[in-house]
């Protein structure tokens, strides 16, 4: 079979500047691959790639066998890959159900489907309570949780997590640990960004390494832990806890 | 009673030229309605989307110039102009949007500024299409009296404030709003941000080009100095919507109300009549600072500052 | 073509280089402001307004030269930008609101009401200063005799191109050279970076405005003798500079001089070959072109060719 997304030999230069060299790997479908390296490394920049703001400089990406390199966000949105920002960016004035409802728009114009959609991904998320708040008095915890709730009313099959741990205490991070794990239980298929080693390496099928843009490691968690190279690569720099 | 409240003002709209109302009031309350109509155009694209358009005398204009050309050219009825302007300033809209939406915040506002200077330029200088100057007269009057020109302008009103209700709790709403929070996301959430940002642009340009050519047959004269005026139309319509309250369903009628009121109690005023710029400048500036979301949007702030009430629960 | 013919076109160019000149200043003070504080100064032309009538009553008042009186209106202006930016601009900035334009809307009511206290005082009557070298000119045939072509250099119109040449290379001075130049440039790259690196974000910001109206104050005092003065002269330069501004790149200072002699040039054709009510005209189909064509303005292509390097 196929696999769900493929990229291949994609760079993406910034003028003279490289962001993203070369990178190829697969994702299959089911399956929650982590992709970490250092500050800098290129992985978001390869998720904006991936999400349509930008076009790569070089090779292409296929999600379903089809090339969706060169769409925009909200097309490629609508064939079934949703995001999240890093910096989180809650529609600020707007409620937190209302949020979700603008998402669960795009697979149904009926206002009362969306927002029966929207209330049962705030119940899936632990958001429930909190729907009729302003979404920016939200504390940062619920806000990383709220971009992972618009990403799921939009029906994805592929879902790219950007630092969703950030900033959490540990008990927020189990909490967001149990969401994906219910995430993938629902059949859809996670590549995560992730500093926090710890979250990486308990949640992770597979990891993809990045350093100064390139690959420098795939495998298991294990496997990768192990890597000369990427313990290289992480040496002088922090691993925050 | 909050419900029935758009069908007690309805009714009190309806009734009100049975009060027998003297024709200088009459005007006053065309031009409150007008200019309310104008407002909820705006507030669409500005308020709710989020781009907000210095320019809208654009399409007022265009409007109104419809509506001019119409019966000058071919002596048709001017009040073909109505359905007809639909039409053009929505073809307008569209030509506008494709080159000014490509642009984000204040860079949308002054093209769309510019493209209502271009266009006022060009009805100035196009003299054996507009008259140039000297303007359009109409000179068949269809009523000298108000009260059939009141009923036309409520029912385009009545016909503006429901099309926006309806489009702001639909899908639409919610993309326009999430357009106006955040484009980024709008787009990554796979709300095409262009396309809508092009449907609340051509809605409200195509209200606005109703309102004008409106204007044309209930003032029976227009020049491009009036109808593309950049403070008298394009200003004073933001300035509707932020006194009144953007984002509001009301804040535009509340604006118009008190912008027309006021514009004619200035003008009224001896010697302060030619300082009315001034004084609205100053208004526009306090409203600002001191009341960012209106009269309707800043409302709880008002009532805790004139201590009305004590507070209750916190707004944000 | 005929040797009329060229001698228009030749013409044409050199008052179309010399309107860049000034228009260069106008828009390197609308470009610095929007570079440093994010927002469009619609109140532009209208400070250059109020530069005008200053230099106005300078010259009916006490008989000084509108060139001297760069020296005493720019300083002005200065401090009028800087009080503008303190009292009016800082406590908008703060206020949250749901459109983020309320700063530009903002301007436009202070443009608003700057225009009409000028028409309340001083009516609308357009007005000019006597100087005697208004209309004094050199010929081209005073200095090469057989000249083929006839052309004319206006003294007031050089006069006021050099002033503008020799302030726009001060500036350049300024900003490259001294250290508050550079902590202005460095806030209008890089906001936070400028505050890690200590710089004083909030004093950058009522330099900047004082900087950017007292440009624009000189350009006024400039257009004194070659111009006429009324109220509502302000809204047209407010057009002018930012049209240059988008031409040249938003925020970007080498863009907003190219994008001045382009607008320049190109406005002195549309009035000579098309006619003088369809300047203006011209001025938006090539600001409409640059939206199109050119997104990024000039200051895109001098970047792009930076990088090929």
């Amino acid at each position: 079979m196929a696999p769900l997304l493929e990229i291949r030999g994609v760079s993406k230069f910034f003028g003279g500047l490289a962001a993203v060299v070369d990178v190829s790997f697969r994702i299959d479908r089911g399956e929650i691959v982590g992709l970490i390296g250092p500050n800098g490394a290129g992985k978001t920049t390869l998720f904006n790639v991936i999400n349509g703001f930008y076009r790569p400089s070089k090779g292409e990406i296929l999600f379903k066998g089809k090339r969706i390199s060169g769409l925009k966000p909200h097309q490629i949105c609508r064939l079934g890959i949703a995001r999240t920002f890093q910096v989180v960016k809650p529609l600020q004035r707007m409620t937190v159900l209302d949020n979700v409802i603008a998402s669960a728009f795009l697979r149904s114009s009926s206002k009362r489907e969306a927002v029966e959609k929207a209330e049962e991904i705030l119940r899936f998320t632990g958001l429930y309570e909190d729907k009729d708040m302003l979404s920016r008095g939200l504390p940062l915890g619920k806000r990383k949780r709220l971009e992972i709730a618009r990403a799921l009313a939009t029906d994805p099959e592929l879902l790219l997590l950007d630092e969703s741990f950030a900033g959490l205490n540990p008990t927020e991070q189990n909490e967001s640990i149990e969401i994906i794990k219910k995430i993938k239980e629902r059949g859809i298929t996670i590549l995560i960004i992730e500093h926090h080693m710890k979250v990486i390496m308990s949640i992770s099928d597979r990891v993809v390494v990045l350093n100064y843009g390139e690959k420098i490691a795939e495998g298991s968690p294990d496997e990768v832990g192990r890597n000369p190279l990427v313990i290289e690569a992480y040496l002088g720099e922090a691993i925050s806890a | 009673m909050r419900k029935y409240q758009p069908y007690i003002m309805l009714l009190l709209l309806l009734l009100l030229p049975l009060f027998g109302l003297s024709t200088y009031m009459m005007h006053i309350l065309i031009l409150v309605i007008m200019w309310s109509v104008i407002g909820m155009a705006w507030n669409l694209l500005g308020g709710y989307c989020g781009q907000v358009s210095f320019g809208h005398a654009a399409f007022f204009g265009v409007g109104a110039y419809t509506a001019g050309i119409l019966y000058f050219k071919t002596g048709i009825s001017a009040w073909w102009g109505l359905p007809l302007s639909v039409v053009i300033v929505a073809a307008e809209a569209l030509i506008i949007g494709f080159i000014c939406l490509r642009l984000r915040g204040p860079f949308f506002a002054l093209a769309t500024l510019a493209m209502g200077e271009v266009l006022r330029v060009t009805a100035e200088n196009l003299r054996g299409f507009t008259q140039g100057a000297l303007g359009i007269l109409i000179k068949e009057r269809t009523w000298v009296e108000k009260t059939w020109y009141y009923y036309i302008i409520v029912l385009i009103a009545v016909g503006a404030f429901v099309l926006v209700k309806k489009i702001i709790e639909s899908k639409l709403g919610y993309y326009f709003v999430a357009i106006r929070e955040d484009q980024d996301a709008a787009e990554s959430l796979g709300i095409n941000t262009t396309l809508y940002k092009t449907i609340a642009l051509t809605i409200s340009a195509v209200l606005t080009g109703i309102a004008g050519a409106f204007y044309t047959n209930y003032m029976g004269y227009i020049d491009p100095e009036i109808v593309f005026a950049l403070h008298d139309i394009s200003i004073i319509t933001i300035m509707v919507v932020m006194v009144g309250g953007v984002a509001t369903y009301w804040g535009p009628v509340v604006g118009a109300v008190i912008m027309v009121l006021l514009a004619e109690l200035i003008r009224s005023l001896p010697r302060i009549g030619t300082a009315h710029q001034t004084l609205f400048g100053i208004l526009l500036i306090l409203i600002i600072i001191f009341l960012p979301n209106g009269i309707v949007g800043d409302y709880p702030k008002i009532k805790r500052i004139l201590g009305f009430r004590r507070r209750v629960g916190t707004t944000s | 073509m005929d040797a009329v013919q060229v001698e228009v076109l030749l013409q044409t160019l050199i008052a179309g280089i010399l309107l860049g000149g000034l228009y260069a200043l106008i828009g390197i003070g609308m470009t610095l402001i929007m570079g440093v504080m994010k927002i469009i100064n619609l109140a532009h032309g209208e400070l250059m307004m109020v530069a005008m009538y200053l230099a106005y009553w300078l010259f009916v008042l006490f008989n000084i030269d509108p060139y001297l009186s760069v020296f005493i209106a720019a300083p002005l202006m200065f401090f009028f930008g800087m009080a503008i930016q303190k009292y009016l601009i800082n406590p908008v900035l703060k206020v949250e609101s749901i459109l983020p334009e309320n700063q530009v809307i903002l301007t436009v009511g202070i443009g608003m009401v700057l225009a009409n206290l000028a028409t309340i005082l001083f009516t609308s009557d357009y007005r000019s200063v006597p100087v005697e070298y208004a209309s004094d000119a050199w010929y081209l045939s005073d200095f090469w005799r057989d000249s083929p072509v006839e052309l004319s250099l206006s003294v007031p119109w050089s006069i006021s191109f050099l002033f503008a040449v020799v302030i726009t290379v001060a500036l350049w001075f300024f900003l490259t050279r001294t250290d508050t130049g550079k902590s202005i440039r460095a806030t209008a790259q890089d906001m936070d970076a400028a505050v890690l690196m200590g710089v004083n974000v909030e004093r950058m910001r009522l330099i900047t405005f004082g900087l950017g109206a007292a440009l624009v104050g000189a350009a006024g005092c400039l257009f004194i003798p070659i111009y006429y003065l009324y109220p509502a002269l302000g809204g047209r330069f407010t057009l002018i500079a930012f049209v240059i501004t988008i031409l040249g790149g938003l925020g970007s200072t080498v863009g907003a001089i190219i994008g001045g002699l382009i607008l320049g040039i190109f406005e002195s054709l549309t009035a000579t070959y098309v006619g003088m009510g369809w300047a203006p005209v011209g001025r938006f189909a090539i600001f409409i072109a640059a939206l199109i064509f050119l997104p990024g303005g000039v200051a895109s292509i001098l970047r792009r060719q930076r990088l090929g390097k």
